[in-house]
């Protein structure tokens, strides 16, 4: 490929962007709504064990501080013009701006995934190829049945697991946090050292999916005619192999890596909770255990966005990689 | 477990490929006798679970709640299966009774999220036009929010319990039986008895429910079997994160919630069994599945399921 069809690309950049908006407003607008039903309080929320001596007069200062008598409609039209304009709301459980959280803790969750990810692209692509191979060998057999118990395995379970083996049993890898809990300073070597085993459980819950998707796609394209055409002109069976049926069974599957950012969310929540990594992740179930509204919300619209990029991003892949599909008409 | 591997994947496929057999590809054993064994085997073990559910805690006069000091965290042996837990409780006994409350509360949430889902894919392949639109813009804004992060939000909301648990997974749960109802009736519509029907002066209320839900209900039935492990798995992700069930009710999220403390000291298998409570349910269903669909479709070509 020479060149990108930037305008092309862009194009449906800008038009995802126009669909985004009514999504989000109705998933915040949702999120309020489902807050107004619930016995959920604002004013106890914020005022915490202090809220509980304090006389009448306070508690209805406060509530009117807070806009709490206001109908969910307008408290949301509220916070969405804030939002806008960068101001969140405060979070109580982490004494701190909304922002801030999620600016601090961001990076470390992007790591996590982004390494957790490209490990389980690359090794569910190697397993996959092999396993379509030989179809029904001891190779494939071990693989696929491990990809399916592993698909089955509760994320949190396999991750307890692994803190056992590694860091308990073997006592080779720390057994989770950031960094050692004695040092002050973050250092290159000392995350990288924490994010393996994080990062190794998160690729194991995310590879079953690829290993299965790569062996079918590269299994299917090893049975059609190109793939026969290759091997009747004599060429080597890592080039069948690898130029033709990895090529185009390949195809399907990186057009649905964009959509698997919900399942990679999902994996991150637990992944994180079970490590006590600093993501947001994390930040999400501390959030919901102390209802914690304004992050919750915050993290939930956010998680929103990352699956309509996510979506995005499939499409773009799908019209790059396939000549077939121009990008005007996804 | 290879039986069962080769539910989804690989029977459709091998039956294209079957016709076109490629000289050099070698094959393991015969696929038709390895798929009767994996819907046996499969058959065997959902059977088993839920007698084992449904009998043994009222058969068994034993409280799994019983509480022995002198005999805690005993690694698994004759006496204890599983071994016991850190207050010395049996873990057999324990994970019986995880199953069955996880179970009920899968089986529940999946058939709420099938009546949902189908509900509302029927309201809009039938009614179609601006209806069908708008449902299906409003199941892809909730399909843009990772499931587990909203069954999260509606339980910190309404705060952890039982029916929260149920709610929220039959929420986050039903778009994709909404999708297959709509797509099956779309489908439908388009044939000759349904014309027929309709010339013949029936409502549309009438082809609606007396001849097109009928057509649909098998995949609808499908769909709300696979979700069994869906929804198990939900819950004691919920109950893992202390955001389902309370922590004294044994399922197997609080289960394995409940058993970090003794792997942290280094006792595996308060955490171990649990889980595979939670892996072998899934897989039977799964290749029980596998096959009842290849029954209802066998053209299509199969696609991964769990």
């Amino acid at each position: 490929m020479t060149s990108l069809p930037w305008g092309a690309m862009a194009r449906l950049a800008g038009r995802r962007a126009l669909f985004a908006v009514p999504v989000l407003f109705a998933v915040t607008f949702g999120v309020f709504a489902v807050a107004a039903a619930s016995p959920f309080d604002p004013v106890k929320a914020y005022g915490g064990t202090a809220a509980l001596g304090a006389d009448q007069a306070t508690l209805d200062r406060l509530r009117e501080n807070l806009g709490a008598d206001e109908p969910f409609a307008v408290r949301w039209w509220d916070w969405l013009t804030r939002a806008v304009a960068g101001d969140l709301g405060d979070s109580s459980v982490m004494r701190q701006p909304v922002a801030e959280v999620i600016g601090e803790r961001l990076v470390w969750s992007t790591l996590l995934c982004a390494v957790a990810f490209a490990v389980a692209v690359l090794v569910g692509t190697l397993a996959g190829v092999l396993a379509a191979r030989r179809p029904g060998s001891w190779f494939d057999r071990t693989v696929t049945s491990l990809a399916y118990s592993l698909e089955a395995a509760p994320v949190f379970w396999v991750a307890l697991l692994a803190i056992w083996l590694f860091a308990l049993q073997w006592d080779v890898l720390p057994a989770g946090g950031l960094t050692e809990t004695a040092s002050e300073q973050v250092s290159a070597g000392q995350v990288l050292s924490h994010v393996v085993l994080p990062a190794g459980v998160l690729a194991v819950s995310q590879l079953p999916w690829f290993i299965l998707y790569v062996r079918q796609g590269v299994g299917d394209a090893l049975a059609e005619d190109p793939v026969r055409g290759a091997r009747a002109r004599g060429l080597s069976e890592r080039t069948v192999l690898l130029g033709h049926a990895l090529r185009s069974g390949l195809l399907p599957v990186l057009t649905l890596v964009g959509s698997r950012v919900p399942e990679l969310i999902t994996g991150a929540l637990l992944v994180e909770s079970v490590f006590s990594w600093p993501g947001i992740a994390a930040a999400t179930v501390e959030a919901a255990t102390s209802v914690d509204f304004p992050l919750l919300a915050a993290l939930t619209t956010l998680a929103t966005v990352a699956v309509l990029a996510g979506n995005l991003l499939a499409d773009l892949l799908y019209g790059l990689s396939d000549p077939r599909v121009k990008l005007s008409e996804l | 477990m290879t039986s069962i591997s080769d539910a989804t994947s690989g029977t459709a496929a091998a039956e294209e490929a079957e016709e076109a057999e490629p000289v050099w590809r070698s094959r393991g054993t015969d696929r038709r006798s390895t798929r009767t064994i994996r819907v046996y085997t499969s058959a065997t073990l959902i059977v088993a679970t839920v007698l084992a559910v449904l009998l043994v805690p009222p058969a068994v006069q034993l409280d799994q709640q019983a509480i022995d000091l002198s005999a805690k965290l005993l690694p698994p042996s004759w006496e204890h299966p599983f071994g016991t837990d850190d207050v010395g409780r049996d873990l057999l006994l324990r994970c019986v009774h995880g199953l069955r409350v996880s179970l009920l509360v899968g089986v529940a949430a999946a058939l709420a999220a099938t009546v949902i889902g189908t509900a509302v894919g029927a309201c809009a392949g039938a009614l179609g036009g601006w209806v069908d639109r708008g449902v299906m813009r409003l199941v892809d804004t909730f399909s843009s929010v990772p499931h587990l992060l909203l069954g999260i939000f509606i339980i910190a909301m309404f705060r952890p319990g039982v029916w929260p648990v149920v709610i929220s997974v039959a929420l986050t749960h039903w778009l994709s039986t909404a999708r297959i109802v709509r797509a099956e009736i779309l489908s439908l519509r388009s044939r000759p008895y349904i014309d027929a029907a309709v010339s013949g002066g029936a409502s549309r209320w009438r082809v609606t429910v007396r001849h097109l839900l009928p057509g649909v209900l098998p995949q609808a039935a499908l769909a709300a079997v696979l979700m069994i492990p869906h929804a198990m798995w939900h819950e004691s992700a919920l109950s893992f994160l202390g955001l389902g069930l309370p922590t004294h009710t044994a399922s197997l999220g609080t289960l394995v919630q409940s058993a970090r403390g003794s792997l942290l000291a280094g006792q595996w298998w308060p955490t171990l069994f649990p889980g595979l409570f939670i892996i072998v349910p899934t897989l039977a269903i799964a290749g029980l599945a596998g096959a009842w669909r290849e029954r209802l479709n066998p053209r299509r070509r199969s696609e991964l399921m769990l």
